[in-house]
């Protein structure tokens, strides 16, 4: 087991606090949810920056919005579910038609947010905003790679998705780690498959391919932070190597980063593409572990499910392409 | 000059910008009219008596900010701004052409002088709520101004930020509602058979000063009016401020007055001739009077 560290959205606010601090252009709206988001910290350290907004989603995006065309570099938390779902019209024709630097903080991103249930799960923010002409999408997987990736958006001139987690979550980097935005990152080598994954997924995805190991099948780790601006020569690179590609995430495998990999290979490098994720379905509440087991994104479940897809696409090229493999 | 003669310059203009509006609407073969034409007055006033802005420096920062949240009066907008001097009239003939600065809805990324992009109902609004609590924040002295619908303010973004700019209180920030008493399909009302009004009477009025607002109401067409409610309403008062300017959908054309079927109806030849002959008309008894 790997040495679990504070929850993304500590970091969240953290970062935010040393950037407000840094930078006087920064401001964070809260949609009523700093004291769950991790935001209420730049309340304490900088209460003139941090703009209270109410529960009122759409009009906090147009007001980050406004204040963007007015010189501030505006970060609106709230919980993903609510900002992509309930603010799309606002940032659609207001952050990403313009192309305003404003950055959406999809806090309690994924499947665990704190035994609530479907109504604050969304699994298909990625999708939406990856779809989204102009919008960056960035979900980090751990503490050191989330703090550089706020950094780092906080300097983008355009506008910008980032999930942030609720529970707290393993360590994958160290310190020497240099994220870079629209790069993905090779965590680990494999023969056999390639694991493409995002988010704090990829901290269970990394445990996987161990277990993977112990079982005799090969698995490269390919993280992707950015998902659009997708890695495409990453990902090529990472699949001309081997004969099968699959994607994990603690999203919908409608659209999501399995979305996107399936276009590039699609178009670039066909090799056979299995997207591993949450089905087409809603969530619901329970225990961290148990939603993950249930929802077959724990480090064992994805080991189990990726094993199945390796040796079915290996039976199907016949013992001849497994002898090959040496 | 005097008040007289400053009200006959301003309608003057407003001539100008009603022929403008019709003739692009009918060149462009879509678009809107109703709404325009009702707000074509005040926007003569805003852009020529009360706005501190620089035609010939559109992103001045301190400039104050002006954002058409009811985004499909556009026409009209670019009508003003054209006459004031941030580009030649001819240009508003390329309205809702292909590859035109004046795209349907204000698109703040291709016309230098736009303050927000506009079109989706309400986040015109609490855009500028942003504008003015930056300003706020900021320290800059500009006023805001935006232009929502009555029925625009149907949608709960309007009634969101009016609640956070009472918070902030925001009195650098000015609302103008254009209340033409119509919105593009509206109620039935059932004694009548007609579009019923958005909001009856005192309304509109009474839910803004419900919600703290500072509430000045106008004649939307009486230009000396509407000049000194819009001056008045940049007055620094601890709230942010609205006016609500009585409008007729339509208005300066007589058949498209009061009629929702205008909202964005585009006129036959016949009768863009016969607006274009009232609108004229209008003119000629002005300058009558001058």
């Amino acid at each position: 087991m790997r040495v679990v560290g504070p929850p993304l959205r500590q970091v969240l606010g953290e970062t935010l606090s040393e950037l407000a601090g840094r930078d006087t252009r920064i401001v964070v709206l809260d949609g009523d949810v700093g004291s769950s988001t991790g935001g209420a910290a730049v309340e304490t350290a900088h209460p003139g920056r941090y703009l209270q907004a109410g529960i009122a989603e759409q009009n906090m995006v147009a007001m980050a919005a406004g204040l963007a065309t007015v010189g501030f570099v505006p970060f609106v938390t709230t919980f993903a579910c609510f900002a992509v779902a309930r603010a799309l019209d606002s940032i659609r024709v207001l952050v990403a038609q313009p192309g305003l630097p404003v950055t959406i903080v999809g806090g309690y991103a994924g499947l665990l947010t704190g035994m609530t249930g479907k109504t604050h799960q969304i699994f298909n923010d990625v999708a939406v905003m990856r779809s989204l002409a102009r919008m960056t999408v960035v979900a980090p997987a751990d503490q050191i790679e989330a703090r550089q990736a706020v950094e780092r958006l906080a300097a983008l001139d355009g506008p910008a998705y980032i999930q942030i987690t609720r529970e707290p979550s393993p360590a994958i980097f160290d310190e020497d780690y240099h994220f870079e935005l629209g790069r993905a990152v090779v965590l680990r080598d494999g023969d056999d498959l390639v694991l493409v994954s995002t988010g704090v997924q990829t901290t269970r995805v990394v445990e996987a391919a161990e277990l993977l190991a112990a079982r005799g099948v090969s698995a490269a780790v390919l993280h992707c932070p950015t998902v659009k601006p997708i890695d495409e020569d990453a990902l090529v690179e990472a699949a001309l190597g081997v004969g099968l590609v699959v994607t994990v995430e603690e999203q919908s495998v409608l659209g999501g980063l399995g979305g996107a990999v399936a276009e590039v290979l699609a178009d670039k490098a066909p090799v056979p593409v299995k997207r591993l994720g949450i089905q087409d379905c809603y969530g619901e509440s329970g225990p961290n572990e148990a939603l993950l087991e249930k929802y077959r994104l724990s480090a064992a479940r994805v080991a189990d499910d990726v094993e199945r897809v390796f040796s079915t696409i290996r039976t199907r090229k016949g013992p001849a392409a497994a002898r090959s493999r040496g | 000059m005097s008040e007289g003669a400053e009200e006959g310059e301003l309608r003057a203009l407003a001539c100008d910008a009603r022929e403008t509006v019709v003739r692009a609407v009918a060149t462009a073969r879509g678009g809107h009219l109703g709404g325009p034409l009702s707000a074509v007055d005040a926007l003569v006033v805003l852009y020529f008596r009360v706005l501190r802005i620089r035609p010939e420096e559109p992103t001045w920062p301190e400039r104050d900010r002006f954002v058409l949240s009811k985004g499909h009066s556009s026409v009209a907008l670019y009508a003003v701004m054209a006459l004031r001097g941030y580009f030649p009239l001819e240009e508003v003939m390329t309205f809702d052409a292909i590859d035109s600065r004046l795209q349907g809805h204000p698109d703040m990324t291709m016309l230098p002088g736009l303050d927000m992009s506009t079109g989706s109902l309400g986040l015109g609004f609490s855009a500028a709520v942003g504008i003015a609590l930056g300003a706020s924040l900021r320290g800059s002295s500009f006023t805001t101004f935006v232009m929502v619908g009555d029925g625009e303010c149907n949608e709960g973004t309007v009634w969101e930020g009016a609640h956070v700019a009472r918070r902030y209180r925001l009195d650098n920030l000015v609302a103008v509602v254009d209340e033409n008493g119509l919105q593009q399909f509206g109620w039935r009302d059932p004694a009548t058979g007609r579009r019923a009004r958005p909001y009856e009477a005192a309304e509109l009025a009474d839910r803004w000063r419900a919600f703290g607002w500072r509430v000045l109401e106008v004649d939307g067409h009486d230009l000396r009016a509407l000049t000194a409610v819009l001056r008045e309403s940049r007055a620094r008062t601890g709230a942010p401020t609205v006016v609500v300017a009585h409008t007729v959908k339509g208005k300066g054309v007589s058949f498209m007055e009061d009629d929702f079927s205008w909202h964005s109806r585009v006129p036959t030849a016949d009768e863009l001739a016969c607006a274009l002959e009232e609108i004229d008309v209008a003119r000629r008894a002005l300058e009558r009077a001058r």
